[in-house]
């Protein structure tokens, strides 16, 4: 056993080794006092951030468009989610299960970033189509996790209803949906989080909000104007933080 | 037998989903929200002629070379920039560990000066994790140049700051009685982390490091959409060209790339437990 970890150990050193000769990188040249000086002069261009009015007004649009774009990102993937759970969770039937199974797993393994690049040509440069590469893979996340909670709910409520003669749709809206909805809506709030800080990067491939400013700002050698967006973005997760873990203690506890 | 067919939630239920509604709605006209843009001529002749094209695959010998040598240029950045990560993270996460202060134990002449190194210490770590790797490699693509090496210096800067503290939360939450006692009895720090830490924390290190590799592996490919080398900077070259062939074929390696990189770490994970 010993031998195996020494071999391991062996086998990443070597890998890593090989990595770094294979991209040709000399970590050296990067820090001869050269190139750190002109680092230095990069990272210096970008202080102080432009906090004038103007821009920070800008900035808060910004800021204000991504979370619009991370909310209605979000409630589009929930209902998609759901319509997508529903057949997900074997409620049609074994092929329609496949079906969606496979739809799911192909809206979710795309990366956001993927999707992004894929909307911005199919609507455009804009915060539209951010919203929808969102949409798509967050669906993707969630309705896995909603057919997953479909699957555990207690079939006993609905069952009751069918044999009273109730049409199979309202045994789900009377049976079913009650005892998973608070799981659903605490599933959608925890990809909204992950979606806001998600929105704020995805506009470097041009879909809007904060991404878009700083990849704007720092093609046009705006360092300043780049600084106050960063630092709009590390608020913005910051404050995202705070008000759910002020949330989640007062609602979950 | 006497009743009505009456929801009595209906009307309280039917209130909120309004009222959320009517929240979300400057959400609406913020994002620009036009479906019908999807469908006007123009961008869905454009549209449709790409995905047209994305199948068959692209599969001639001399763009799988290519695309062989973006994915090899893709898991070398992942494990370059993890060496680069535990470089930074681990010195980092040192300092920051609370239970290997000599001066905890008691009272000494460093308490001020471990608490000016460690204050910095924390901050670092905080700045390098809270700002997205992308974003690194965004501002390292316009500081070194389009390449590897961005996406290299963006992974370990972000995840050298992840491994920092989770390195140290790890270390912290970990029996730390042992370290106490070599400490107690006048070991020095490093002495108190190899044998008094080392050994009880090392499988869990181990594992974090090798799941954030996974983790940079498909951060590396995000990455090149912004210049930094690998698989995505031949993606957003072959999406800019509307070469659907391509970007099919490329998606394929990648989940090829991804599936791969979960069963190494799995197996590497379960080496170490």
């Amino acid at each position: 056993m010993r031998l195996v970890h020494w071999l391991t150990v062996a086998v990443l050193v070597a890998l890593t080794w090989a990595s770094f000769s294979y991209l040709a990188l000399d970590l050296g040249q990067l820090f001869t006092t050269e190139a750190l000086a002109q680092m230095g002069k990069y990272a210096v261009s970008f202080f102080p951030p432009d906090l004038s009015g103007n821009y920070l007004l800008r900035v808060g649009e910004g800021t204000l468009e991504t979370v619009a774009i991370s909310a209605i990102s979000t409630l589009l993937a929930a209902i998609l989610g759901l319509l997508l759970a529903l057949p997900a969770a074997g409620r049609f039937g074994v092929v329609p299960r496949a079906a969606a199974r496979l739809a799911l797993n192909f809206l979710r393994s795309i990366p956001e970033l993927v999707w992004a690049a894929l909307m911005v040509m199919a609507a455009g440069l804009g915060p539209f189509a951010g919203t929808l590469a969102l949409a798509l893979h967050t669906a993707g996340v969630i309705g896995r996790l909603f057919a997953e909670t479909l699957e555990n709910a207690p079939p006993e409520p609905a069952q009751a209803l069918r044999l009273a003669g109730s049409r199979s749709s309202l045994a789900f809206l009377y049976g079913t949906l009650p005892n998973v909805v608070s799981q659903l809506i605490a599933y959608s709030l925890y990809r909204w989080e992950i979606n806001i800080r998600m929105a704020a990067i995805l506009g470097v491939v041009g879909a809007g909000g904060l991404g878009q400013m700083l990849y704007f700002s720092l093609s046009l050698f705006h360092q300043q104007q780049a600084m106050t967006v960063i630092i709009a973005m590390l608020v913005l997760v910051a404050v995202v933080d705070g008000a759910s873990a002020w949330l989640r203690q007062r609602l979950v506890v | 037998m006497n009743y009505t067919l009456r929801d009595p939630a209906a009307l309280p239920r039917l209130c909120l989903t309004a009222l959320i509604l009517l929240l979300l709605w400057p959400g609406f006209q913020l994002t620009e929200f036009d479906p019908a843009a999807l469908f006007d001529a123009r961008s869905r002749e454009t549209m449709g002629k790409f995905i047209g094209t994305f199948f068959p695959l692209q599969t001639s010998a001399e763009f799988l070379q290519l695309i062989a040598k973006s994915t090899l240029e893709t898991l070398a950045i992942a494990t370059a920039g993890m060496a680069l990560a535990t470089l930074i993270g681990c010195p980092l996460a040192l300092m920051v560990t609370r239970s290997l202060s000599v001066s905890r134990i008691g009272p000494g002449p460093g308490a001020a000066l471990g608490r000016a190194v460690r204050l910095p210490a924390r901050f670092i770590l905080m700045f390098f994790r809270s700002i997205p790797e992308i974003v690194w490699a965004l501002l390292f693509v316009r500081a070194v140049g389009l390449g590897p090496a961005a996406g290299v210096l963006a992974i370990g800067v972000t995840y050298g700051g992840m491994l920092g503290k989770v390195y140290s939360e790890v270390l912290e939450s970990n029996d730390t009685r042992p370290a106490t006692a070599l400490l107690e009895a006048g070991s020095g720090r490093l002495g108190a982390f190899f044998y008094g830490m080392w050994p009880v924390a090392l499988p869990e290190l181990v594992s974090y490091t090798v799941y954030r590799w996974e983790c940079a592996v498909r951060a590396s490919v995000i990455m090149g959409f912004v210049g930094a080398g690998g698989l995505g900077q031949q993606m957003e070259l072959s999406m800019r060209m509307m070469d659907g062939g391509e970007v099919s074929t490329i998606l394929l390696v990648f989940f090829l790339l991804v599936v791969l990189a979960d069963a190494v770490s799995a197996f590497l994970r379960k080496l170490v437990a």
